[in-house]
């Protein structure tokens, strides 16, 4: 078996914790940081990897202090493209320095709206002028490489709100913008506190995501995954390789790692990490096994948010020829014999035709 | 027994009025059943009898009392089904009697069902005892009810028993008042052997045993007997009465009451109401009033779970072998897949049937919306019989159709005829004629279509009078009435299992109220899908689902992989659950909303 070619390292301390966060985090615990790089150093170590790709991510990775930061860095292996998720508020010219210098080629800033009322109902610490502050020093620190977060059904958000949002998104010129769409947790605060504005802007959302789509391919964007799009020749390599079903390893706590059959999900506590780790253990983790036939389903799943026609290979059996050939038929789905490819239409729906073809 | 020292006797009685409590006084005063052994309602012995407090199935018990003359009297009690779907097993249960226990709640007064039943008695020539119940009810009114019940059965309010079959009081003189005012059973011991059918029951280990009233010679062990009616022959296993359970005899004899086992596979080989006699040197005549009893109802059963389909059909059998008047073939639906046209006597007979088979056969069932029987003259002569809105010949062809019509009763307190009135008129009803019982409670007479009181007649009836009106109707017969088919269409494909005949004048109202209630219950989908209500190629109503535009979950990353594959089959499993009409996934609540439309119509 070759090894895995994208690694994923995680850094799961934040300045504060948003409302609508369900990603592993840590907030304080400052005095923790220098063991915690010294941790994933160590369990870096026992890996042997020569990726592709390395993609650091939070947490917010660069609320690392510049030389913890720069010691991960220094430790990573050499890959052509090494991404780090930063926030805006922690960007300095110094920090920006420390990531080019680390060999950094990519970095995703999450600037999630440009709207002070959006991001004050997130919990964002960072005003929109830190989001275009931030971009600026880092291309002057040579960063050729930028992604930006962005986020819609936002409460209170309205559709004059994401016309200008994408606006001031396509005036700072990225290479790459992630547009999600809020998945409000159900039983989160979050959720608590929003619900019936939630399930107002779940209806708008319908529109909100044709509007984007249009609009970022409309100025040159490719829209290349179902909620990512990028210049030409600038897709996030790292996250192809997910989207493509390869295998990948992650380090840290919460990370996930998925080498053929086996799936590994270090566990999220950080004295529990610190302390295997530590002691030249093995991090607690917790194992699936995937059966061919789940891992195949996961690779249609995957491969068809893409632009591009997935070989359908092996999987055949997974798929019911009756629903195939209907949908096709109905100009949701491409299906040349050997490869599979969602129609435009097919990909607003892509959940409810992956379900229907499956037997 | 010599037929002087017996009395025949049933209990006629609105739900809830005390029969079954009076039923077990009796056996307790008796010494029939220890008091270890007794529990209430004794006699019902059905689980979802015991529950809703109704009697099913018809039971006869034979108790031993001792008069005031000091002689002891063989007394056999049969109990009737009580409500109106069985009104033909009720018939022939009192047919097996010489007198009748008319019981009426003191507090409540007298009942359209008691009545409807009281009727019966009368043409029966039973001799009636009434008897006014629960007089120990704060809200009691003895004397008020004992008036209406005399002068019902053209007795003096004195001749009416005031008793409360809770505490036991009056009991004794019910018992006495049996022994004095029910005549004997006439008939001859020396004639032919023939007995009556009263009812019949399936025992899986000794096949169906039929509860029978001798009423002339007598019947023994190993003999060959003939139903005369359906011809069906075999021998006598064993025979009987019961006490509460099952007492074998040596002989039952002119008179009396009892059972006989036939060994016989299913109860559609014995109809209640046929003559029992030998098969060889037996009666010329059969006794009198033999009838076969019709489904009126129908409704389509299907099993949620296809796989299930199997199972309902073994459950069907089964529920047959003790219910002779339930009726089933197989059917098929392109929406609901395979399952069975099933005919009833009424609502209640289709709602036990039902209940019977989710509860003892752990069944989970689709019921399309119930409709009567239909006539259709077709223009070739011939009379084509309807069961299902899909055996409904196309409209080009039909010349005539009739419907079935019920004579109903109703009894309310005077402040509610202007109510009952108005439901009857929204419901195709004609005014038969009106009658004071009492000051207070009127009894109307209308005669309606089968097909307009089917639905939810009776909730209207109750909420409207606010549960003061009671309710019957016996059978008319079919008179003509123009009804057409109303069909669904959803993206252009006719839905059969939606479809409803409704009169004509209904017809755009049920057509706009059924598209509307599915376009509640069909979730968007990756396309819009027109819902239509049609008659023949006319459409009378339409409703559109817009398209779905976006379904899709934004991230996806390594780390969630697994959780987006989970809730990936969840939405499969959730599709699975929908049934496939062409292209239109349709959840089975859908098909459902023929049975909402009704209730919308009158709300």
């Amino acid at each position: 078996m070759t090894a895995p070619r994208h690694l994923y390292v995680h850094v799961p301390f934040c300045g504060y914790r948003c409302g609508y966060c369900d990603f592993v985090t840590v907030t304080g615990n400052e005095p923790l940081h220098g063991r915690y790089v010294d941790a994933l150093i160590a369990e870096l170590g026992t890996k042997t990897i020569d990726p592709d790709t390395v993609f650091v991510g939070g947490g917010t990775p660069s609320l690392l202090a510049d030389e913890l930061l720069a010691r991960l860095l220094a430790t990573l292996p050499a890959a052509a493209e090494v991404t780090v998720e930063c926030n805006p508020e922690t960007i300095t010219a110094t920090k920006a320095q420390v990531l080019v210098d680390g060999g950094v080629t990519r970095v995703s800033l999450g600037a999630q709206s440009f709207r002070p009322r959006l991001l004050e109902v997130l919990d964002r610490r960072a005003d929109p002028a830190s989001v275009r502050a931030a971009v600026a020093t880092l291309r002057r620190a040579g960063v050729e490489n930028l992604n930006l977060d962005l986020m819609f059904g936002v409460p209170g958000q309205t559709p004059d709100h994401l016309r200008r949002d994408l606006e001031d998104a396509l005036s700072l010129r990225p290479e790459h913008i992630s547009y999600y769409e809020l998945e409000a947790k159900p039983g989160t605060r979050f959720t608590h506190a929003h619900g019936a504005e939630l399930a107002r802007q779940a209806e708008a959302m319908e529109e909100y995501y044709e509007v984007v789509v249009e609009t970022l391919r409309g100025a040159g964007f490719r829209w290349y995954e179902t909620a990512n799009f990028c210049r030409p020749g600038r897709p996030a390599e790292h996250n192809l390789g997910y989207w493509l079903g390869h295998d990948y390893l992650g380090v840290g706590i919460g990370a996930v790692s998925t080498v053929g059959l086996e799936r590994r999900r270090n566990l999220p506590s950080l004295p529990r990490y610190l302390e295997a780790v530590e002691a030249g253990c093995q991090p607690p983790a917790e194992v699936e096994l995937l059966t061919a036939d789940e891992r195949a389903l996961e690779r249609l799943m995957l491969g068809l948010r893409l632009d591009r026609p997935l070989p359908v290979n092996g999987a055949r059996p997974l798929l019911d020829p009756v629903a195939v050939d209907r949908l096709c038929r109905q100009g949701m789905l491409v299906d040349d014999g050997h490869a599979l490819q969602l129609s435009e239409r097919g990909r607003f729906l892509a959940d409810e035709v992956v379900a229907t073809i499956l037997r | 027994m010599a037929l002087s020292r017996i009395r025949n006797f049933s209990i006629i009685a609105h739900i809830d009025h005390g029969k079954s409590t009076l039923a077990d006084r009796i056996l307790q005063l008796t010494s029939t059943v220890s008091e270890r052994e007794m529990r209430d309602q004794v006699l019902d012995s059905m689980d979802l009898e015991r529950e809703r407090g109704i009697t099913i199935k018809a039971q006869a018990v034979r108790v031993m009392y001792r008069a005031a003359d000091g002689r002891t009297y063989e007394l056999n009690l049969i109990d009737t089904p009580g409500h109106v779907d069985f009104t033909y097993e009720v018939s022939r249960s009192l047919a097996a009697c010489e007198g009748a226990l008319l019981v009426v709640d003191a507090a409540q007064g007298i009942e359209a069902q008691t009545l409807a039943n009281a009727y019966l008695a009368i043409e029966g020539d039973l001799e009636i005892v009434p008897v006014v119940n629960k007089i120990d009810l704060p809200s009691a009114d003895p004397d008020g009810v004992a008036a209406e019940v005399g002068d019902l059965v053209g007795l003096g309010s004195e001749d009416v028993l005031r008793i409360s079959a809770k505490t036991g009081a009056g009991v004794e003189a019910v018992l006495q008042g049996v022994v004095d005012r029910v005549p004997p059973p006439s008939g001859d011991p020396q004639a032919p052997a023939r007995a009556l059918i009263f009812d019949s029951s399936y025992d899986q280990y000794r096949g169906v045993v039929a509860f029978v009233r001798v009423v002339d010679g007598s019947f023994h062990p190993r003999e060959r007997l003939q139903a005369m009616a359906l011809g069906t022959r075999f021998e006598v296993e064993e025979l009987g009465f019961f006490s509460p359970g099952r007492r074998p005899a040596k002989h039952l004899s002119a008179g009396e009451v009892g059972y006989i086992i036939t060994g016989l596979k299913d109860v559609s080989q014995l109809r209640v109401g046929d003559t029992l006699t030998l098969a060889r040197g037996g009666a010329q005549a059969p006794l009198p009033g033999y009838q076969e009893v019709k489904p009126m109802v129908f409704a389509g059963l299907f099993p949620t779970d296809s796989d299930q389909y199997p199972e309902l059909r073994d459950a069907l059998e089964k529920l047959k072998l003790n219910d002779a008047a339930l009726a089933y073939e197989p059917e098929s639906s392109r929406a609901l897949g395979f399952g069975f046209r099933c005919g009833f006597l009424g609502l209640l007979h289709m709602d036990i049937v039902r209940e019977r088979l989710e509860r003892e056969y752990e069944l989970d069932l689709l019921v399309t919306a119930p409709n009567v029987a239909y006539q259709v003259h077709v223009a070739d002569g011939s009379l084509v019989e309807v069961h299902n809105p899909a055996q409904m010949p196309p409209a080009g062809e039909i010349v005539e159709t009739e419907e079935p019509y019920v004579r109903a009763s109703l009894i309310a307190p005077k402040d509610y005829v202007g109510a009952v009135m108005e439901l009857n008129q929204e419901r195709r009803g004609t005014f038969h004629h009106m009658e004071y019982l009492s000051e207070e409670r009127v009894q109307l007479v209308y005669d309606l279509p089968l097909a307009e009181i089917v639905l939810d007649y009776y909730d209207q009836l109750k909420s409207r009078t606010r549960g003061y009106a009671s309710f019957d109707y016996e059978l008319l017969g079919f008179r003509p009435g123009a009804v057409v088919k109303v069909d669904v269409l959803l993206a252009g494909e006719l839905v059969d299992s939606l479809s409803l005949i409704t009169h004509r004048d209904n017809a755009q109202a049920q057509g706009r109220a059924l598209v509307e209630a599915l376009r509640e219950r069909i979730p968007r989908q990756m396309f819009e899908v027109a819902i239509q209500a049609a008659i023949g190629t006319r459409v009378i109503a339409r409703e559109t689902v817009k398209a779905k535009r976006k379904d899709v979950t934004a991230k996806c990353y390594g780390g969630d992989i697994s959780r987006k594959r989970k809730l990936l089959e969840k939405q499969k499993k959730g599709k699975k659950r929908m049934k496939q009409v062409g292209s239109i996934e349709v959840p089975q609540e859908a098909f459902l909303a023929v049975l909402e439309i009704n209730r919308e119509r009158t709300a």
